[in-house]
């Protein structure tokens, strides 16, 4: 962080051409590489021909190589060349949140229809957990966020950058990979009534470990008895079963019991737009007024931030989302991504057992989405990367979506090396 | 208490949360609104849930909590500026204009994509590109360009990389960043802003926590620069500000210095040790030449001065929404600017993550092919001709139409986008109302907006307000 002291003298010559003006940023320390995409930058520089990036969470296909999805093709076919690019509203596309809500909240909600959900485009999920955290502030100021542990990095940044103090819940059970189900649920009781809590929707990032139907019910029960606010990060909507129905079930089961959540929504995963920078926030109200009222007020966050959000991307998925048939077509391509992903935890776990490991590896097939908590240490982590060539985030995470037919093997082996006993 | 304590931590299996009836249809059998009782968003103790058991064991929540918490919210105030699009929108006038943002339209009062970006699209098309994550910093080769465009690409500075440039959300998001390094690094440091500046400028250091204060800038007298207010309030503030210039053509006024006051402006600014901190949104709108509009940035930079510069990509590639612009650090050294450039990407992470891709990718694709850069400043000279003409019809029409004897000649010395026309809010209100003319309430006409065949009927209407209201 930077050095607090004022800025003191600096050198200056009279002459106009003199370079001798010391620099004003000397106090600038360099700033931590970003875990995450610290390491694909890492991967990039390594010229190693068996080198594997199982970083990042960006899907791969078979061959490792980047998606654009077909529906994403057409639609872009579609929209290229006969629209303008006029500003779009602070909210953005109007149609794009439509479709986005629908979702979310499911085709015939009635908060939909009874217009109660105030909802902007988003830059992301990160910008629409940023706006989130920025609208949590100035409304309610002397709140904090509960954040589970572990989790996205960049969670932290954002309530931090937004000035609002974090407290943290147990999440994450190490001794079975799964999830700590009785601390999470004594954290939420423990929290003071009305505390704000940061809840990922499903394919929790990075553990892939997620509540059962039957514990969400619980934990929503509990979030209603102490009058918790409830924030959904839903950034892999169809890519943990594969059906974006059902993975949007933790949230339907708070809207069932009445709770007024707030949800940031992402297209970076499920339609592969990651670089067009789209999503949406979403807050239920008590009615339209209201509604308005928060969006306008969402809306004046957004505008000293960026204006109004990038048109492209919201137009691919308002046109994909809009047409019955491109709509079919995404739905299937999402499945097809997150069945290769199960199909690949399937692989590895296989190919660890067969060389012979002693460890449990069940937890690759029992966690779900894009990301396997491995439970490595960082140390093994670190000679994964020096030995193997092999990227990944040294909190043990590895991107599955990384993980193909062709590198599974060498991926095995190398994890079975560096956890077998000595 | 007691009560539910114990009810809290009975275990799930005999407690069926009823799946037959959602907690919303429970309620309304209660009141016809629903039960949701009012509470605010402030944190304060909520009231627990009351429950019942009913005979089948099952438990119901018979009241309801937690209600929203948005009670006390009201209505943001419309934005200033693109609220006048909204109001725009709603008027069924068929005289209506649309003078309000600052966003090009043609002869014809259209919207216009620009035939090379078009061009490039269609290249970017055939390609095929990915659309995976950016880094942080944006795309390598935009932020090569994008540069090269400012400072000129055979600028030492360049060559000594002193300058850290990452992609940013167009203007705002670049601006917005730039505050937010002030803030991290230059705690209490205030920014000196024009009076009158663009709307979003305040907020947008208002939202960052950066402290700000105004310089005399436009003097209704003269409908000029007040050169000498500049000065002196540039003087008078604390050592070590940031003052914020407007490269060229300034927003709102369309009033910029000349290359002799920016040497003044740059003198006083080393002589006080404050750092100056560029917008430039309409490089090459000013006078249709990209590297004319720069120089007064150049001007800075050749004197060896260190300063910022936010870049918008919205109005000179007509890029608007797609959200393409940077921050551009210019440092004493290359070691400096690597560390700057790491604490941009630092405050972007958390904010955006990574900006998006498609603009950049049309804005790289253009300035990197000869012919396209080429035809993209033949378009940008016709779109700064087309403002320069209305300018020369709308002047020509206020001073056969108005017998006053005022002078109307600020239409033509100032430039770009926009006019100031000096009319006050009673009577921007009166252009509005009356003439269906929509423009922002600081007097600001957006000239991108005025066809040749509506500058009589525009002439009539700031004819009439500026006499007959007050």
């Amino acid at each position: 962080m930077a050095l607090r002291t004022p800025i003191t003298k600096r050198f200056i010559s009279s002459s106009h051409a003199s370079r001798s003006i010391s620099s004003w940023w000397k106090h600038v320390d360099p700033a931590p590489k970003d875990p995450i995409l610290g390491v694909t930058e890492a991967f990039l520089a390594d010229p190693h021909p068996d080198k594997v990036n199982v970083g990042v969470g960006a899907y791969r296909d078979d061959n490792g190589k980047p998606v654009v999805l077909d529906c994403v093709r057409e639609a872009e076919r579609r929209i290229a060349g006969n629209l303008n690019m006029e500003y779009l509203p602070m909210g953005g596309s109007n149609k794009m949140v439509e479709e986005t809500l629908k979702l979310a909240y499911g085709d015939d909600s009635d908060l939909i229809k009874d217009k109660r959900i105030a909802a902007i485009q988003a830059l992301s999920g990160t910008g629409a957990c940023r706006i989130f955290a920025d609208f949590q502030k100035r409304f309610s100021p002397d709140s904090q966020i509960y954040i589970p542990v572990p989790t996205w990095s960049n969670h932290h940044n954002i309530w931090r950058d937004a000035n609002v103090p974090q407290r943290t819940f147990h999440y994450y059970h190490p001794e079975s990979k799964g999830l700590d189900f009785a601390a999470l649920m004594d954290d939420v009781k423990n929290a003071p009534n009305g505390s704000f809590f940061l809840l990922h929707a499903c394919a929790h990032n990075p553990t892939g470990v997620d509540p059962t139907v039957e514990q969400w019910k619980e934990i929503s029960y509990q979030f209603k008895v102490k009058g918790h606010f409830a924030f959904f990060d839903m950034a892999y909507q169809g890519f943990a079963s594969g059906d974006p129905e059902r993975d949007a079930k933790s949230i339907r089961i708070f809207l069932e019991d009445g709770h007024l959540i707030g949800c940031s929504q992402s297209y970076a995963k499920n339609m592969g737009l990651y670089g067009q920078r789209v999503g949406c926030l979403s807050l239920v109200c008590e009615d339209e007024k209201q509604a308005v009222a928060v969006k306008s007020q969402l809306q004046q966050l957004a505008r000293p931030m960026y204006s109004n959000p990038p048109v492209h991307g919201a137009l691919i998925v308002s046109t994909i989302l809009g047409d019955p048939d491109l709509k079919q077509l995404w739905l299937k391509e999402v499945k097809g991504m997150a069945d290769r992903i199960i199909g690949m935890r399937t692989s590895l776990r296989e190919n660890i057992e067969k060389l012979g490991s002693t460890l449990s590896w069940e937890h690759i097939t029992n966690q779900i989405g894009m990301f396997c908590y491995s439970g490595m240490t960082p140390e093994q982590v670190d000679r994964l990367t020096k030995e193997f060539h092999i990227y990944m985030t040294r909190n043990g995470r590895i991107s599955m979506a990384g993980v193909t037919s062709g590198n599974v093997e060498y991926l095995a082996k190398a994890i079975h090396e560096v956890t077998k006993a000595a | 208490m007691c009560y539910l304590i114990q009810m809290a931590s009975v275990s799930l299996p005999s407690i069926a949360l009823s799946a037959t009836r959602s907690f919303q249809d429970k309620c309304k059998d209660k009141t016809k609104s629903g039960c949701l009782s009012k509470s605010a968003f402030f944190g304060k103790e909520k009231q627990p849930l009351s429950m019942k058991t009913q005979s089948d064991g099952r438990v119901t929540m018979a009241v309801a909590t937690n209600t929203s918490r948005f009670d006390n919210i009201t209505m943001a105030p419309p934005d200033p500026i693109l609220g006048v699009s909204e109001a725009f929108k709603a008027d069924t006038s068929e005289m209506k204009l649309n003078l309000g943002v600052g966003a090009y339209r043609t002869e014809e009062l259209k919207p216009y994509v620009l035939k090379v970006v078009k061009k490039a699209e269609n290249l970017m098309l055939e390609r095929g590109e990915n659309k995976e994550y950016l880094p942080i910093e944006g795309l390598a080769a935009f932020n090569k360009a994008t540069a090269e465009l400012l400072f000129g690409a055979d600028n030492p500075i360049l060559h000594q990389q002193r300058v850290a440039t990452i992609q940013g959300l167009s203007g705002t998001g670049s601006l917005r960043v730039a505050a937010a390094l002030i803030e991290r690094y230059f705690p209490g440091a205030q920014v000196l802003i024009s009076s009158p500046t663009w709307g979003n400028h305040k907020n947008i250091f208002n939202d960052a926590r950066v402290p700000w204060s105004e310089y005399r800038y436009y003097d209704p007298k003269t409908v000029g620069l007040d050169y000498e207010g500049m000065i002196a309030n540039i003087k008078a503030a604390p050592e070590g500000s940031f003052v914020l210039l407007h490269g060229c053509a300034h927003n709102p006024t369309g009033i910029d210095p000349t290359l002799e006051q920016w040497e003044k402006i740059a003198d006083v600014i080393q002589e006080k040790n404050h750092i100056p901190f560029f917008d430039v949104a309409y490089q090459g709108f000013a006078s249709g030449s990209l590297d004319e509009d720069a120089s007064s940035v150049r001007l800075f930079a050749a004197r060896g001065m260190e300063l910022l510069v936010a870049q918008s990509y919205s109005k000179n590639l007509g890029l608007y929404a797609e959200r393409v612009g940077a921050i551009n650090v210019l440092c004493s050294s290359a070691d400096a600017a690597v560390r700057v450039k790491s604490q941009l990407k630092r405050i972007a992470r958390p904010m955006y993550s990574n900006p998006p891709v498609h603009g950049a990718r049309i804005v790289a694709n253009v300035v990197g092919n000869p012919d396209f850069f080429n035809e993209w400043k033949e378009e940008m000279e016709m779109m700064a001709g087309r403002i320069k003409s209305v300018r020369q019809k709308l002047y020509d029409n206020l001073s056969a139409k108005d017998k006053s004897g005022k002078d109307w000649s600020f239409v033509l010395k100032q430039i770009g986008m926009f006019s100031f026309t000096g009319l006050n809010k009673a009577q921007s209100d009166n252009m509005t109302d009356k003439w269906h003319v929509y423009m922002t309430k600081d007097g600001r006409i957006s000239l991108a907006g005025l066809s040749a065949a509506k500058c009589e009927y525009l002439a009539d209407a700031i004819i009439d307000s500026y006499h007959n209201v007050s």
